[in-house]
């Protein structure tokens, strides 16, 4: 006779619980960046949007400004951190190859042994992390997730660059994903364009490096090619988002874009025709383009600030080095 | 029927104008888009990205830096409509 296995038993819905921000404590002007690159305060706030970038100083982890984020969420969503089925952590400035950031911040939190991994998809991190949040969740596989996007960006650039280095931040945003009554994620519309693989990369490995053929290996990217792809490729991908999502952008209460870049953000804006009575996050000004920790930090500076309020529909969209792109509509929480 | 170079200079300066403010009539052939109508690199994306739905052509991201001046993108957008 065959024994009949047990498979986890599905909940019908999930949503964005709460969410936890932590930035770096360094206030940095455009002043302070625009020596080495031969520019000026003016010239990076016209092309960029940038005021003030926030970075973390020496003693200031990457963990450290994930546990303080990730601690934040746990306490708004009112949970105990021992009912964490998994922490998944979006990074690309984690800096082991191994073990996994995931590992030790679940330790940290009070959630060992959850499983923890970390997710290497860039400025699409957060996004890439919520949809699989959503389906962990919604397959009966955890009960609520953490995920977390973070990055200490300033640990790889250099700041002679022109091309990438002076726009951006550290910082660390932390969402709790868990069962709903009502729908709180849509589908996901999330890919790939890996023939654009050099569009946002590493001025080296880390082969290279170690070989002694290349200096510490930095970010960089070609910055005409990521502007018409983020701009109009990632036009067709947010509408496909309130396609799937069943939902007009009149129904939006904010627009979450990866925060790149202000000039990004207002074309992408602009192309997906959006009213008036939708708020478009501009946390770049202050911040800084973060990666994978961008969305939720302007998300959470919405929810602050009272720009937005919680049960709202957002569209959030990131899109960054791979290429990779993720969006999905979300029920603000 | 394919535009003659006075069109899609015509065209094209309506796009600059669009994108920057610019007086059409400074766009000219032999001006340099970045040197003398100071249009920054994402500017001029903008500006192919809408020329290409204007004129019907494309304009991939490796044949961008080759249009230095407005003659540059007349020919091309010319030659390949």
């Amino acid at each position: 006779m065959t024994a009949t296995l047990n498979q986890y038993e599905a909940v019908k819905f999930s949503r964005i619980y709460s969410l936890g921000a932590a930035r770096g404590d360094l206030v940095v002007t455009n002043d302070d960046v625009a020596g080495p690159i031969d520019s000026s305060d003016e010239w990076i706030r016209q092309r960029t949007g940038i005021v003030t970038r926030r970075r973390a100083s020496k003693d200031r982890s990457l963990m450290d400004m994930a546990v303080e984020a990730s601690n934040e969420a746990i306490k708004n969503a009112g949970i105990d951190p021992q009912e964490i089925g998994a922490v998944i952590f979006s990074t690309i400035t984690h800096p082991f190859q191994t073990p996994s950031a995931a590992t030790l911040l679940a330790d940290k939190i009070g959630a060992n042994p959850a499983p923890a991994y970390d997710v290497s998809a860039a400025c699409a991190g957060y996004c890439y992390g919520i949809a699989q949040a959503d389906a962990l969740v919604r397959s009966g596989m955890a009960k609520y997730v953490l995920v977390v996007g973070g990055e200490k960006l300033s640990d790889f650039i250099d700041p002679t660059d022109r091309s990438i280095s002076f726009l951006l931040g550290d910082g660390a945003g932390a969402a709790i994903v868990g069962p709903s009554e009502i729908p709180g994620i849509s589908p996901s519309v999330w890919g790939s364009d890996g023939s654009k693989w050099e569009a946002v990369s590493m001025t080296s490995s880390l082969l290279d490096f170690r070989d002694g053929s290349a200096s510490w290996p930095t970010l960089h990217q070609e910055g005409q090619t990521v502007f018409r792809w983020a701009v109009w490729e990632m036009a067709k991908v947010a509408k496909q988002a309130l396609e799937v999502a069943g939902v007009k952008a009149e129904d939006l209460s904010a627009l979450v874009t990866h925060q790149a870049n202000i000039r990004i953000i207002d074309e992408l804006a602009k192309q997906l025709d959006l009213p008036e009575s939708v708020v478009v996050a501009k946390d770049i000004i202050n911040t800084g383009n973060t990666s994978a920790a961008s969305i939720p930090l302007a998300m959470h500076d919405l929810l602050t600030s009272g720009a937005v309020k919680s049960g709202g529909l957002a569209l959030e969209i990131g899109f960054g080095a791979g290429l990779a792109f993720g969006a999905q509509v979300v029920v603000l929480p | 029927m394919a535009l003659s170079k006075d069109e899609v200079l015509a065209g094209l300066a309506e796009l600059v104008n669009e994108e920057t403010g610019l007086a059409a009539d400074a766009v000219q052939l032999d001006k340099s888009f970045s040197e003398d109508l100071d249009i920054d690199s994402i500017s001029m994306m903008t500006i192919v990205v809408n020329a290409e739905d204007k004129f019907g052509v494309k304009i991939p991201d490796e044949e961008v830096k080759n249009l230095i001046t407005v003659a540059d993108a007349v020919n091309y957008i010319a030659d390949n409509q």
